[in-house]
């Protein structure tokens, strides 16, 4: 194919892949601390685009400020959902949980659906662009590219120096230790999913400020969450983002190569080979 | 348990006829209810055109109202009634609704859902119950070419959407030589590349870019990568309203240099130009527009029937109902009823063998156009004389985008320029 | 040994067959559809079933084998030429042998693990096919109409494919039900239950796996490939819904895991749910919503579902519905 569409494609995938891995890292977090998979993830995604939507055309809020609203709106719901659906059948086998958090998911889309419909919505803002001869690069996308760096840094610095973060490292590395030292793990449990379903909220913003969206958006990112855990890690943060850069790479790569349609049977591809052969990641497990 | 049964019900209202040899008197109207059935894209991708192809079909039943119902030879007055459900722009959903309307409401005849994806579900629907379903927004040349007999398309097949642009193009730069095709992988799109690539490899154009996309991809980087990678004078392809629309925004966002560019479905709706100056100078083939000259005088030259409200009226009526600008798709919707309408007049009746009959032998003129459907068994319905013209959107001298008719020339209302 | 005092098979075919009877008798085809319907989610649901319920094997993708019966005997019919019911019974043994190829590896792996791959499994599938010009690639495949012409018409190719229909819904819960009740079953509930343990007693859990994993994507197979013959139609996306596999999961939740009669009476009862909602689109999305809802609430109090807490509150029926 042509090969010089392979820098500006690389780019391109680079910078996405950020967003990517903001996503999955929501989903690992979950995994990490309470060994849950949560299938509400990618509707959940899709709620963040249409926060950032609403308020955008509905009050006129710039998207950047949306999403904070997307984070602090997740953190909530996430709290709610898992105090609803999961915190009654957490120690109760996979399976449970599995169904658990996929009958959210149907809810969030059934309700989505009938609320917003699926005409294909976007949030229509421009920052310019850069770039030279074949490459231009965005400004949304370098924004986005920013947005997901800190909030990454964020939550490092969270699970790693604050109090509570490792509050959560502690009940998520022994549940029943940690409750003895006293730490209410119940309450820690509720807020990492919140946490997690913060992140991918607003990694659901970020995509908002993208690429046009309907509720059921969600899932295509789902996979590629799915597809970046796997590849980094159950339960390893930094390795979901590295993995979404990887991923970011290697699709923004493969587009030269392969005929754009081909991209996702080689993602899915990869994605089953990896459980089949090396189930705990590129950089193993921290489970 | 099954949902709601509409029976059609006739109501008589018998006038007595004055007995006389040759009396001419009216009878009152003895009046029925004919029920028409489709589904919309309420909601989904196709949502915003399909809109104005349900306000065309409304506009239609209200214009047949208002002028007393469809009049028969034998004195019955038949009053359309549509009955539409809302299809989510989704094929299963089509087919399950089709056969609620057959089967559930009794529907006397069907109209199609709009997007040549969602007509084709309908037409296989149709045509397993031999119902008669009269075709506005399916351009697929392949749905057409299936030996259905009792499918009608009113509009012009997708292989003619893109060849005209290809002439436009020629004529308008010469020296054009590299074109890209990208796009949609749907029936319809496909239908469209299929003539459309050997079309412009007859004429000595190199096609220097060949990629579909998947329908509802939202990213159109790799393909836009691509393009200014390959460097080509001109970009063809697109699909349908969304995706036409985010490509165009994306092209020139991407600062993508094509001295032309042709998007299917997308630059003829009145939407294309909330994307601002990324429309500048984007053509798309229509299969009618305001500007069109369609009329009686035209008919009368041509030697056939000129039927239903000339191009100013359906225009006026059109933006006074609905407060909006009418496009090719309301257009297509009226067109359709009123194809119905003269196929049911012809025919005397309802009865379906003999309306196939009358749609079969018909050619005449409307203001969206002269209909002719073909009758040779393998394309038996396929719409065979309409002819589609080329919008660009240009700044006018009040600096405002607004489409106008660049080809044929014969048809114009400005000439074509290139695109900066 | 448990007795069975009336013979269950008999009667539900009895019962199936009389209801099937029914929209012939009263001359209804929009019922013929609507039971057309339920009897092919009879079907899928009872071939999760098999995989889930008694092996314990959540298999989140089930729907590919769906597709590809649908898509081998389209294949089969549109481009080679063939009658429907040969092509029916020759697409089942492809999708089966896929079957096959996949289930090896995949049924090492464990729990929400193997749940991932098989929704792998399905996308790589649908996108494949997708990109796939002999099946038709992103557009799919339709009939060339004159095809219903050897069936006597569209309509009585419709009449065909529903008595299909229901002679594979009544196949799968025959299937079903012998699983159940023999040692095959039992093996594949233990290793539900506890594989280590399973393993220890001498039961070979790959080769039991791989056996019911084979068995149950045999009738969805059958049921696309009848399903989309009546269409007419088939398209990518359409065949391999992934909202489709999720919904037959739910109805065997719902109707009970693990019980022949559950997969049964969640589907009947699921899609009189769709049924009622589907001419209003707000409501049709609604349905969405609702089945997660009925799913969140069955998950979390009524594990075993509407036939499994019926088995349990009224230990009696046990016998009679197993």
């Amino acid at each position: 194919m042509s090969f010089d569409a392979l820098v500006p494609s690389a780019i391109d995938g680079l910078m996405l892949g950020f967003v990517y891995g903001l996503a999955a890292m929501g989903l690992t977090l979950i995994f990490g601390v309470m060994r849950v998979i949560n299938l509400s993830h990618g509707p959940v995604i899709a709620l963040g685009m249409y926060v950032v939507y609403v308020l955008f055309t509905g009050v006129g809020v710039n998207p950047y400020i949306g999403l904070i609203a997307a984070l602090v709106i997740g953190l909530a719901f996430g709290i709610a959902v898992y105090l609803v659906a999961v915190d009654r059948v957490i120690d109760q086998p996979e399976l449970t949980t599995l169904l658990a958090t996929f009958s959210v998911n149907l809810m969030i889309i059934g309700i989505a659906t009938a609320v917003f419909t699926t005409t294909p919505r976007a949030v229509d803002i421009s920052l310019g662009s850069v770039g030279t001869g074949n490459v231009t690069i965005l400004g949304t996308h370098v924004v986005a590219v920013v947005v997901a760096m800190v909030v990454a840094a964020t939550l490092y610095a969270f699970l790693f120096r604050s109090r509570i973060g490792k509050s959560i490292r502690a009940v998520a590395n022994n549940r029943a230790a940690a409750e003895l030292m006293g730490i209410d793990s119940r309450r820690m449990l509720a807020l990492s999913f919140g946490i997690g379903t913060a992140l991918a909220m607003l990694s659901g913003g970020l995509l908002a400020t993208l690429f046009a969206f309907t509720p059921l958006s969600g899932g295509t990112y789902e996979v590629k969450s799915f597809v970046i855990v796997v590849l980094g890690g159950l339960g390893n943060p930094s390795g979901a983002l590295i993995g979404g850069i990887v991923l970011g790479l290697l699709e923004g790569v493969s587009t030269v190569v392969i005929p754009v349609s081909w991209v996702p049977v080689f993602e899915y591809a990869i994605f089953i080979l990896i459980l089949l052969v090396r189930p705990s990641g590129l950089f193993g497990s921290r489970t | 348990m099954n949902g709601i049964r509409v029976g059609g019900i006739v109501l008589a209202l018998i006038g007595l006829l004055a007995a006389a040899c040759g009396g001419v008197a009216t009878p009152a109207p003895v009046a029925k209810k004919l029920i028409i059935g489709f589904t919309a894209s309420q909601t989904g991708a196709q949502n915003v055109a399909s809109s104005k192809q349900t306000e065309g079909i409304k506009l239609w039943v209200d214009d047949v109202t208002k002028a007393g119902g469809i009049k028969l030879k034998d004195g019955t007055v038949l009053m359309p009634e549509i009955k539409f459900y809302d299809d989510e722009s989704k094929t299963d959903r089509v087919q399950a609704l089709y056969t609620k309307l057959i089967n559930d409401d009794k529907v006397d005849f069907l109209l199609s859902p709009y997007s040549s994806g969602l007509v084709k579900a309908a037409a296989v629907v149709s045509e397993q119950n031999a119902k008669v379903m009269i075709t506005a927004g399916g351009a697929d040349d392949a749905t057409m070419e299936q030996g259905f007999q009792n499918i009608y398309q009113v509009y012009a097949p997708a292989s003619r959407y893109l060849t005209g642009a290809i002439d436009l193009m020629l004529k308008l730069d010469p020296s054009i030589k590299k074109v890209a095709i990208v796009s949609e992988k749907d029936s319809f799109s496909v239908s469209v590349v299929t003539a459309a690539k050997p079309y412009a490899e007859s004429k000595g154009l190199q096609v220097v870019v060949n990629q579909g996309y998947d329908t509802g991809t939202t990213d159109f980087a790799p393909f836009i990568n691509q393009i200014v990678a390959a460097a080509p004078d001109a970009i063809i392809g697109g699909g349908h309203l969304p995706d036409g629309t985010t490509l165009a925004k994306q092209l020139a966002e991407k600062k993508v240099t094509a001295r032309f560019v042709a998007l299917l479905v997308a630059p003829p709706e009145t939407t294309f130009a909330d994307i601002g100056d990324a429309a500048l100078s984007i053509v798309g083939p229509s299969q009618w527009e305001p500007q069109t000259k369609y009329s009686a005088d035209a008919a009368k030259s041509l030697n056939i029937a000129y039927y239903g409200p000339a191009n100013a009226d359906f225009i006026k009526s059109y933006t006074a109902m609905f407060k909006a600008d009418p496009t090719y798709h309301s257009a297509g919707g009226y067109a359709a009823g009123l194809t119905l309408q003269k196929a049911i007049e012809d025919a005397g009746g309802t009865d379906p063998a003999k309306v196939r009959a009358a749609l079969d032998k018909m050619d005449f003129m409307t203001f969206y156009g002269r209909i002719k459907f073909s009758t040779d068994p393998k394309t038996h319905g396929k719409q065979t004389i309409h002819e589609m013209v080329y919008v660009q959107w240009q700044k006018g001298s009040d600096g405002k985008l607004a489409k106008q008719i660049v080809w044929p020339t014969e048809a114009k209302s400005a000439d074509a320029q290139l695109r900066k | 040994m448990i007795r069975y005092r009336i013979p269950f098979l008999p009667v539900v075919a009895v019962i199936i067959a009389a209801v099937a009877a029914l929209p012939i008798v009263i001359g209804s085809p929009s019922l013929r559809e609507e039971l057309f319907l339920v009897f092919m989610l009879v079907t899928l649901a009872s071939s999760i079933n098999i995989i889930m319920g008694y092996t314990g094997y959540v298999s989140f993708g089930h729907i590919v084998f769906f597709g590809l019966g649908g898509y081998f005997a389209f294949y089969l019919m549109q481009v080679q030429g063939w009658h429907f019911l040969f092509a029916l019974i020759a697409s089942a043994f492809p999708a089966s042998l896929i079957a096959l190829l996949i289930g090896i590896p995949i049924l090492r792996l464990r729990g929400a693990y193997f749940a991932l791959a098989t929704v792998g499994i399905n996308e790589a599938m649908r996108t494949a096919i997708n990109n796939f010009e002999p099946f038709g690639g992103a557009v799919g495949m339709f009939f060339n109409f004159s095809i219903y012409l050897q069936y006597g018409g569209a309509k009585s190719a419709a009449v065909l494919a529903y008595y299909t229909m229901v002679l594979i819904a009544i196949a799968t819960i025959g299937t079903s039900y012998a699983i159940k009740r023999s040692k095959f079953g039992l093996s594949l509930m233990a290793i539900r239950e506890d594989q280590d343990v399973a393993m220890v007693v001498g039961i070979d859990p790959a080769r039991a796996k791989v056996t019911a994993y084979v068995i149950s994507s045999f009738f969805p197979a059958l049921a696309g490939a009848t399903f989309f013959f009546k269409n007419g139609i088939i398209e990518p996306g359409h065949a391999f819904d992934l909202i489709r596999s999720i919904e037959s999961l739910v109805m065997v939740v719902l109707g009970g895991i693990g019980t022949v009669a559950g997969p049964i009476v969640g589907a009947a009862v699921y899609e009189w749910l769709r049924s009622f909602l589907i001419t209003s689109s707000a409501l049709a999305n609604f349905q969405l919503f609702l089945a997660g809802l009925l799913l969140l609430v069955v998950v979390l109090f009524v594990k075993s579902g509407l036939v499994g807490w019926l088995r349990n509150r009224f230990p009696m029926l046990r016998s009679y519905i197993p």
